[in-house]
């Protein structure tokens, strides 16, 4: 699967975030998204996931399914999509269940034992400290299979030993064919294409 | 062979739906008991009422269905405010509206659970209410299924004025504003069924007030969907 990004432009609020954006990911490529504060990264993984509208430009994704862009996309953002009241584990199969794929994901409590909190499954959510939140909303990329993974500062809150075992899941991720997008401003172990927002044009390089 | 093929897309198809409605459940029992809230608000209303009346028997009798209307249409407002709030605040909104599930029938399935939690209880507790208001017996069949019929519109009406208001710190009274008048059509075909006025009968309001129900549930879902949709970019 390829996903092409031609002379993309956002605004919101009538300030143009970014324009002139064009980029494209192959199955198997990563593509790191940096710049500074409020250069508008978070806006590209939101428009990407169709929660964002497109001013202009264009999205094409080649071969072309019945499936829109957004269907085929795991999106990690700032916000933990957990439900407090609920267990990891209810939480887990919730989302499995929703973002339903072709191939089946892990189990719920096989996806929390990847991130190292299987003891924790039965807990309420609201339990859990920030790091753990964020694993178990990493856990999610797992409980269900879709090839476009777009990480929105990813690393955020997680200790050294968590931020390895995510890379290692995002390198196996590309090696299995499927890409990532990730946005961050802290350096990842991740070789890849980098883009970089906020300059006067912005080039991929 | 094709009939196994299609068992297996009807399963995948419903397979979301099952597991939002039973997350909604969950996640509505845990929080606080949202149904016996509704019914304690429903109690407190149809109490005080009396005492504001006066020991006028049958005037509150004449009055009685009008009362537990009016008591359903406020018990049934709230924990609106916070039926696609609490999704969009905590990031969920966005990851439902990257599922296969068409984000009307998200709204749908997330009606039918409010519905279920908050609705269904009033029905059940009208008789018992009716007869705190000297309700005629003859009348309680008439109020129940008027409320079961009615009480399905007024959460889809409100879901609209929820997702109108989803992105608003302080929407509740907002949402109340903006739903109140649309509830009206509802409120007086479901007293006018209720009351089973002699002139009237139940039959024809009650029709009306299927057949209001029936556009909310058709019609709520894609308004909602749109308005979500708006306030969310």
């Amino acid at each position: 699967m390829r996903l092409e990004a031609h002379n993309l432009r956002v605004e919101r609020g009538g300030r143009t975030v970014f324009q002139d954006l064009s980029f494209t990911l192959d199955s198997g490529e990563s593509l790191i998204v940096m710049g500074h504060n409020g250069a508008g990264k978070s806006t590209l993984l939101r428009t990407l996931a169709g929660l964002v509208p497109l001013t202009q430009g264009q999205l094409n994704v080649t071969p072309s399914t019945e499936m829109t862009l957004a269907e085929q996309l795991h999106y990690v953002g700032h916000a933990d999509a957990l439900k407090p009241t609920l267990t990891p584990v209810e939480n887990l199969s919730f989302w499995a269940a929703m973002l339903q794929s072709d191939r089946p994901g892990l189990a719920p409590r096989a996806a929390l034992d990847a991130l190292d909190i299987a003891h924790l499954g039965d807990l309420p959510s609201s339990y859990l400290s920030a790091g753990q939140r964020r694993r178990l909303s990493l856990a999610r990329l797992l409980v269900a299979t879709r090839p476009v993974w777009l990480l929105d500062e990813p690393t955020t809150a997680l200790d050294r030993g968590s931020q390895e075992v995510l890379f290692n899941l995002m390198r196996q991720h590309v090696e299995a064919g499927g890409s990532i997008i990730a946005a961050t401003h802290a350096p990842l172990d991740l070789s890849g294409k980098s883009l970089t927002l906020g300059t006067a044009e912005s080039a991929i390089a | 062979m094709n009939a196994k093929l299609e068992t297996d897309a009807h399963r995948t198809s419903l397979r979301p739906v099952t597991a939002l409605f039973r997350r909604e459940l969950a996640i509505g029992r845990r929080i606080g008991g949202g149904a016996s809230f509704g019914i304690l608000f429903f109690l407190s209303l149809v109490v005080l009422i009396p005492f504001a009346i006066g020991p006028d028997l049958a005037l509150l009798s004449r009055i009685a269905p009008a009362i537990l209307w009016i008591a359903a249409l406020l018990a049934s407002l709230l924990g609106l405010d916070r039926l696609f709030q609490a999704d969009q605040e905590d990031g969920s909104l966005d990851l439902l509206r990257t599922s296969r599930m068409p984000l009307e029938l998200i709204i749908l399935v997330k009606c039918a659970a409010h519905w279920l939690l908050s609705g269904l209880p009033l029905v059940v507790a009208a008789p018992v209410f009716g007869l705190m208001l000297a309700l005629p017996g003859s009348q309680i069949a008439p109020l129940v299924f008027s409320l079961l019929v009615g009480t399905p519109a007024l959460t889809f009406i409100g879901a609209i004025g929820a997702a109108l208001t989803v992105s608003l710190r302080r929407g509740g009274l907002l949402l109340s504003i903006l739903i109140l008048p649309l509830c009206i059509p509802v409120l007086i075909f479901g007293v006018a069924a209720a009351a089973n006025d002699p002139m009237v009968g139940f039959k024809t309001p009650f029709l009306i007030l299927c057949g209001l129900s029936l556009i909310a549930f058709v019609g709520a879902p894609i308004a909602a969907a749109a308005a979500l949709r708006q306030s969310l970019d």
